[in-house]
């Protein structure tokens, strides 16, 4: 226990004094995860439209693939990206192996499944006729759409905390495409499984209650904006 | 303001962060496998700064085990490797995946296992008969099991003693890093081999004493290698050649003649540039 309560007060101490290489992890973390977390979004809230709205073959299928997609394992996410971006491999041309751009293409994947599966489910769920009297009132397939989309806001809300929690928190693929490079590559959890491995208990403990924080604090605001007008 | 715009807000915010990210810039990078070790002692959050700044390069330390640094090494996908895992440093070398392998340091294996040693193998100055001694009493031993320099040992030990653990209950594979290894066999009360360097750096949270040590047989010795261009047109041989020349420059090998002393009371690292290997240790 006495662990713990030192990782709080190490903290504190290192919020307080705004510790420099603590502050770039963070901000560098709030970065790419935040940016992976709004391509999923373009990607999976329009996807997930499309694919709530339209009928075809298969539709199940799809759904069913989706929301696999959801549980999808970061550390397979990892290897499969590495593997790809291998300056060998198909993509090395592109030289982004262990760069935050692998980082940030490696948690776009594990979130656009998240996003997109909540999304279409969100969508699917209004109520039937609403597409059809938005359309009898004279607006175009775009104006529906967009209607749609602002009338399933609150699940919408709900899917990008999943999206951003998922690869806030996430570690596997973080480290594999990444590499945990010191002030380049290193964000909050790879640099706890980091100072965990190294014995430095307390500063792992730091670390985590700032990433418990930070979320809390970005769902704190997601919320609000969620609740702030109640549906009716 | 609505809530569409509110969110819209929030994520440009986000994405005007990633604009200030120097991230994409286009460096000389070096790509530098290594083991656990030399990063979890530090020694190399000291060592890189001065590098990067004498030569511009940006270095790219990628910590794993031996084995998979070395796999890396093979795939063209390192430009040098810093390693403790000798015979299959030669293979390597030998194979044409890597030139110019350079003494750099070394440091030693413990035997490290509980107080209570159920065992008995405290003092035993013999490595193979201590291990023979936790296979006969069954006592829990800890095995890396992730082909890393220590774990070769390990398994080179075994051989030596004639034993072959493997499958036995009390023979136990982690698949971890050293440091969750020690903590493990420390929860376990069991026995484990370790590198010197990190046993002192988890020290104060585990429950292990060092029983066994200072045979030959236990010394870790760390090489630099360079990838071999001939075989992948991609490796940064520039880079690489300039690392390892750093490595064994004075400068390097003084610092870590003294690196760790203050926090450990010993240093981590003897340093060895220029020296044979049979010479290393004596």
């Amino acid at each position: 226990m006495d662990v713990i309560i030192t990782g709080i007060k190490e903290a504190i101490m290192l919020l307080i004094h705004l510790d420099p290489e603590v502050l770039s992890i963070t901000l560098l973390s709030l970065k790419i995860s935040g940016t992976a977390t709004l391509i999923s979004l373009i990607l999976g809230v329009s996807s997930g439209t499309v694919i709530a709205l339209t009928e075809f073959k298969g539709k199940r299928f799809v759904i069913s693939l989706i929301n696999t997609g959801m549980g999808l394992p970061p550390v397979v996410v990892g290897l499969f990206v590495s593997i790809m971006l291998w300056r060998n491999g198909p993509l090395g041309y592109l030289e982004l192996l262990y760069t935050p751009f692998a980082m940030i293409i490696a948690q776009s994947i594990i979130a656009t499944p998240i996003i997109m599966g909540i999304s279409a489910s969100a969508i699917q769920h209004l109520p039937k006729n609403l597409k059809l009297q938005i359309l009898a009132l004279g607006a175009s397939r775009i104006q529906m759409v967009w209607l749609l989309i602002k009338e399933a806001r609150l699940p919408l809300l709900a899917a990008i905390m999943a999206g951003f929690g998922g690869v806030i928190s996430e570690v596997g693929a973080s480290i594999m495409v990444g590499g945990n490079i010191k002030g380049y590559s290193r964000v909050l959890t790879t640099a706890t499984v980091m100072e965990t491995g190294k014995g430095n208990f307390e500063l792992a403990i730091a670390l985590s209650v700032i990433l418990l924080t930070l979320s809390l604090l970005i769902n704190a605001v997601l919320t609000y904006i969620q609740q702030r007008e109640r549906p009716r | 303001m609505s809530k569409i715009k509110a969110i819209t807000l929030f994520f440009i915010i986000f994405a005007s962060f990633v604009g200030g990210a120097d991230a994409m810039e286009k460096q000389k990078n070096i790509i530098l496998a290594t083991t656990t070790s030399t990063q979890d002692s530090g020694l190399l959050d000291v060592l890189i700064p001065i590098f990067e700044k004498k030569t511009g390069y940006f270095v790219k330390t990628i910590s794993v085990g031996s084995g998979a640094a070395i796999k890396m090494g093979e795939k063209g996908e390192a430009d040098l490797l810093l390693v403790h895992s000798p015979e299959a440093e030669k293979k390597f070398v030998e194979s044409g995946f890597g030139i110019n392998r350079k003494l750099v340091m070394h440091n030693d294996f413990v035997i490290v296992g509980p107080k209570e040693d159920a065992a008995k193998i405290k003092g035993e100055k013999s490595a193979l008969a201590a291990l023979k001694k936790i296979a006969d009493s069954s006592s829990v031993f800890l095995t890396r099991a992730d082909n890393s320099g220590t774990h070769t040992l390990e398994q080179k030990i075994w051989k030596k003693a004639n034993l072959n653990p493997e499958g036995q209950k009390w023979y136990q594979q982690t698949g971890l890093g050293m440091g969750q290894t020690l903590k493990i066999s420390s929860e376990k009360n069991g026995y484990t081999l370790s590198d010197r360097g990190t046993y002192l750096a988890l020290k104060k949270n585990i429950a292990l004493e060092i029983l066994v040590e200072g045979e030959p047989i236990l010394l870790n010795i760390y090489h630099v290698i360079e990838v071999n261009s001939a075989k992948w047109q991609k490796v940064n041989i520039d880079g690489a050649k300039s690392f390892s020349d750093f490595m064994v420059s004075k400068e390097v090998q003084d610092i870590i003649k003294t690196f760790g002393a203050d926090k450990f009371g010993s240093p981590l690292f003897l340093p060895d540039a220029g020296k044979k290997d049979e010479e290393v240790g004596k």
